[in-house]
């Protein structure tokens, strides 16, 4: 019943000494928050169909062991083939220079790693950390209390960065048992784009907790594309939460990719505080064996004429359990809200499970919102036409599902990035062709 | 090629056929017309091996096989093409992998190597000729967002990929335009060779002026009603169906 309390000595050992450096208010703020509010149960409505008890009842301790034993090698499996992308590479939550390809950026645009920062911009995390994602939510308050490093991204003011940026989060064999709390907070200034892609993945990690924040602060005429791609080990666990904020004339595209974890929760919320805001969240998920995968989006319409658009797809096979949550709230001064909302999922097994839920809470009169859920499985008369061309059951069903899947993927505006992920769903779904 | 003796079936419990019995041979070119809601379709579909449709007597021979004991990929394999009333979107797989999957298990049920994306591409210029389509369709997904001609005409290629034995063009004629028809109709006599046969489905005359029957077979409630020439269809476009079918009431 206490198991949240163990996390109060893992803070005080794992602060000792560097609690100075380490923007100790918030940290302790935030422990103390997490004490106070402890894991989330199913009698919270927003964790109502997944539970964290797994996640509860083990200590995971940050990792101590520091050096790598991961390789280039290692690495190149999951950077999409791109090797002109800036690249930060953490291993274990460790920022691994020698493993991290980084070219010097244009203009007076920053990527930092945490302790650069603390040198380098003290003011920048001060003011801006834990704004957008407060410790009033359980995972987070960890997060704010245990993170050891992460990523700050500043674009200024007009500054285009046409080279994506990628953060990639390995972990391996020393990870096991472990809790990583990677941090990442980005800032978009008036005008100014970026594209910024944070992979989660494992070499031989076993079971660790990954327990990310994100942060992304999408200035006016600013846009961010954002993507996630969650291909956490089998045994592992992962809670990760972005946080955004758009002024007027912002766009934001967050695409959440998700494949990986035996537990895994993935929340993006956007908050509209601008007119003319644009925000485009979508993802897709595909689950096996006993996987629970849950997404979580939060659209909170604040200023007028704002639109969202939402189209999320999940593939669930074997005895997984999916659970979207897509909450669109429209504030009373939101007018000319328009809000879309599409929710796919399709079941391949009869233990598959899926639970949905669409939510609207609209306090304005006049917005254009809408949401459509369904559930379902291959399409009789698809199957039957590709039948009909003498493609057999197995390969045809391996087919649509790869088609099902695609679909959300052309919402990728990053063509390398798409081109990727739509092999790894290939090699996922389509069994090889005998030769 | 094919001997239908006395098929019944029935689609959600409700019979639609009720005892066709039809002889296709090789080099013959069949038309089945007849009202809407006749079973024309119906008969079309059986014949490919929809599952939606419950056989409930009768027989149908293919080759010397029970067509009715093969599953609908394997009667594909052996040479049957059903080209479809509604042809199916199937967004996010490509026109060529799709074709190329279809060419290849054919390919495969006949002993044949399997041919890679390259030498399938050269294959596709020829057929693509066959209707005259864009080779920029090939990349395009299956049928998604297609006009209503185009996915008539991306039938057709099929058709001309796989070189059916026995083609079944189900309501090929609906929803195109007098060019469209002339393409799609040139595709299937293209392909019209002395060892094939082709079961034209139909509602109206149309496109017999561009594919000409040997035999037209006229269908209504379930049966079919009378066989002929292709005369038979020309009396069919000036007088309707109505001088064919049962007096009202005598079927209820």
């Amino acid at each position: 019943m206490t198991a949240h309390s163990n996390y109060r000595e893992l803070f005080e050992a794992a602060t000792h000494g560097v609690a100075k450096d380490w923007l100790p208010s918030l940290k302790i703020a935030a422990i103390e928050q997490f004490e106070a509010i402890g894991f989330p149960t199913t009698r919270d409505e927003d964790w109502h169909f997944t539970s964290v008890t797994p996640i509860a009842e083990r200590i995971f301790r940050p990792v101590r062991s520091s050096g790598t034993s991961l390789t280039s090698d290692d690495v190149a499996r999951f950077t999409y083939g791109q090797e002109a992308w800036h690249l930060l590479v953490f291993v274990n939550g460790r920022y691994e220079p020698s493993l991290s390809s980084f070219a010097e950026l244009d203009a007076e645009a920053q990527v930092m790693t945490f302790s650069e920062a603390l040198k380098e911009a003290p003011e920048l995390l001060a003011e801006r950390l834990g704004t957008l994602a407060p410790s009033t939510q359980a995972f987070t308050a960890l997060n704010t209390a245990f993170m050891a490093d992460g990523v700050v991204i500043r674009v200024p003011k007009d500054v285009v960065i046409e080279t994506p940026i990628h953060i990639l989060h390995l972990t391996d064999a020393h990870a096991n048992g472990a809790s990583l709390h990677p941090r990442t907070l980005m800032i978009a200034e008036r005008g100014a784009r970026m594209v910024l892609v944070e992979t989660f993945a494992t070499v031989g990690g076993g079971a660790y907790f990954t327990n990310h924040v994100a942060e992304v602060v999408v200035g006016a005429q600013a846009r961010v594309d954002h993507y996630k791609v969650q291909r956490e080990g089998g045994e592992a666990f992962h809670v990760g939460t972005t946080q955004a904020t758009q002024e007027r004339d912002s766009i934001y595209h967050a695409f959440s990719f998700a494949t990986g974890a035996q537990l895994s929760r993935t929340n993006v919320y956007s908050r509209l505080l601008g007119e003319n805001a644009e925000v485009r969240l979508n993802g897709l998920y595909a689950l096996e064996e006993a996987q629970h995968g849950d997404h979580q989006t939060y659209v909170e319409h604040i200023a007028p004429a704002c639109s969202s658009r939402e189209v999320y797809k999940g593939i669930l096979d074997g005895t997984s359990h999916g659970v979207f949550n897509g909450k669109v709230f429209v504030h009373p001064e939101a007018q000319q809200t328009d809000g879309k909302q599409t929710n796919k999922a399709l079941l391949l097994s009869e233990g598959a499970r899926v639970d949905t839920k669409p939510q609207l809470e609209i306090f304005a009169d006049d917005v254009k919102c809408t949401h459509g859920a369904t559930v379902g499985r291959l399409d009789e008369m698809a199957q039957f036409y590709m039948k009909s061309r003498g493609i057999g059951a197995d390969r045809t069903r391996a087919l649509l599902t790869y088609a099902f899947a695609a679909e959300v993927l052309e919402l990728i505006e990053l063509e390398p990035l798409k081109a990727a992920l739509e092999g790894l769903l290939f090699e996922r779904f389509i069994p090889p062709e005998t030769a | 090629m094919l001997t239908i003796t006395n098929l019944t079936a029935n689609a959600g419990g409700k019979p639609i056929l009720k005892g066709i019995s039809l002889t296709v041979n090789a080099g013959e070119v069949h038309a089945i017309m007849g009202p809407n809601g006749s079973g024309k379709s119906t008969l079309a579909q059986v014949i490919a091996g929809h599952p939606g449709y419950e056989v409930t007597g009768g027989s149908v021979t293919y080759e010397g096989q029970d067509l009715l004991e093969l599953e609908a990929e394997v009667r594909a394999q052996q040479g049957i093409f059903l080209a479809f009333q509604y042809p199916v979107e199937i967004p996010g797989v490509s026109n060529a992998y799709f074709l190329r999957a279809a060419y290849n298990e054919v390919r495969k049920a006949h002993g044949e190597d399997e041919v890679d994306p390259l030498e399938f591409l050269d294959i596709m210029a020829k057929k693509l000729k066959v209707v005259e389509m864009d080779e920029a369709m090939l990349q395009r997904s299956v049928n998604a967002g297609f006009s209503g001609g185009e996915k008539k005409r991306n039938e057709i290629l099929q058709m001309a990929v796989l070189e059916p034995k026995l083609a079944v063009l189900d309501e090929t004629d609906s929803g195109l335009d007098i060019d469209a028809l002339r393409i799609v109709a040139e595709g299937v006599n293209k392909l019209k060779r002395p060892d094939n046969a082709t079961i034209v489905v139909t509602h109206y005359q149309r496109l017999l002026n561009y594919i000409v029957p040997d035999f037209v077979h006229v269908l209504a409630q379930g049966r079919i009603v009378r066989s002929g020439g292709k005369e038979l269809a020309l009396e069919l476009e000036e007088r309707g169906y109505d001088w064919l079918l049962e007096p009202a009431g005598a079927s209820a």
